[in-house]
């Protein structure tokens, strides 16, 4: 349990170096205010429309694909510590477990939800009646 | 006090406030990030039950997917910020009701759970004894973790992408 010493330890390094990072500028730099400073930064040119944009609703399936094999990952964290003990019995089963998830994967890809732009279905008989 | 005490108070009052953040804010992206506060603080309480294996879970799932998922779900809102609607802080008789249910529930499961009386003062890894349980004596569980997983996988896929037909 020692191991959380250091991870607090960076915890707070982490933090001081933010802290004193901006410290430093706050101490260094030239204030002077003016009214396009406080515009949104946009790379150089001037900002159009509103900062809080809408996001493409694929990120969000992407992220709850995502969700699911980060706790995959997880699990492989206890099998990866005792696999050198365990040997081949663990293997075989976590290769079960893995192969059961791939299903869900191999779905996701079927049905195109891993595509960025995601394809329409092609309703060729619904078409053929509109045309009539 | 100890260090590691008075590490363990402020972590508590973080988590606390953050905890308080996430209920009253009226803006919902305020909620999201004090959100982040509260379940790292979970994760150190974690560390101080001597639970490593659940800590690094908490912060690997809870911050790094299921927060991610929310603040996904809060920036995808259209307009949240121009809507007049917030965060509702209505019918409090039925949401303290709600929390006293689970208060009792929870306070049950506490009372007549048999917790082992002695205090380990050498806190183990616990990382390779989650591996040797999962894999020997709760192996088909652990199997059925995967199947559960892809029922939610294709579940919630299912649901977002009929809502996105919708639109």
């Amino acid at each position: 349990m020692t191991g959380f010493y250091i991870v607090f330890l960076f915890l707070v390094l982490g933090m001081l170096i933010v802290a004193v990072t901006l410290l430093l500028s706050r101490l260094l730099q030239p204030r002077k205010r003016e009214k396009d400073k406080f515009i949104p930064y946009e790379c150089g040119i001037v900002p159009e429309g509103e900062a809080w944009i809408q996001f493409n609703n694929r990120f969000y399936v992407i992220a709850l694909i995502f969700i699911i094999f980060d706790v995959e990952v997880l699990f492989l964290f206890p099998w990866a510590v005792v696999f050198d003990t365990m040997g081949m019995v663990a293997f075989v089963e976590m290769m079960i477990f893995i192969a059961i998830l791939l299903v869900g994967l191999a779905y996701v890809w079927a049905k195109g939800d891993l595509n960025w732009v995601k394809p329409k279905p092609r309703l060729a008989h619904l078409a053929k009646k509109k045309g009539e | 006090m100890e260090a590691t005490q008075v590490l363990f108070w402020f972590i508590a009052v973080v988590t606390i406030l953050s905890a308080g953040i996430v209920a009253f804010s009226s803006k919902l992206i305020h909620s999201a990030f004090a959100l982040l506060a509260t379940l790292v603080g979970f994760a150190a309480f974690y560390v101080y039950l001597g639970a490593d294996f659940l800590a690094v879970a908490q912060i690997m799932i809870y911050v790094g997917g299921i927060l991610i998922l929310i603040i996904f779900g809060v920036m995808m809102t259209h307009r949240i910020y121009d809507t007049s609607k917030r965060t509702a802080h209505n019918s409090l008789i039925l949401s303290l009701l709600g929390g006293a249910a689970m208060a009792a529930i929870l306070g049950m499961i506490i009372f007549r759970s048999p917790w082992t009386a002695t205090v380990f003062k050498t806190l183990k890894p616990t990382t390779s004894m989650i591996g040797t349980s999962i894999l020997t004596n709760y192996l088909l569980p652990f199997e059925v973790i995967s199947v559960l997983l892809l029922g939610a996988l294709v579940g919630a896929v299912y649901l977002a992408r009929r809502e996105e037909d919708e639109e």
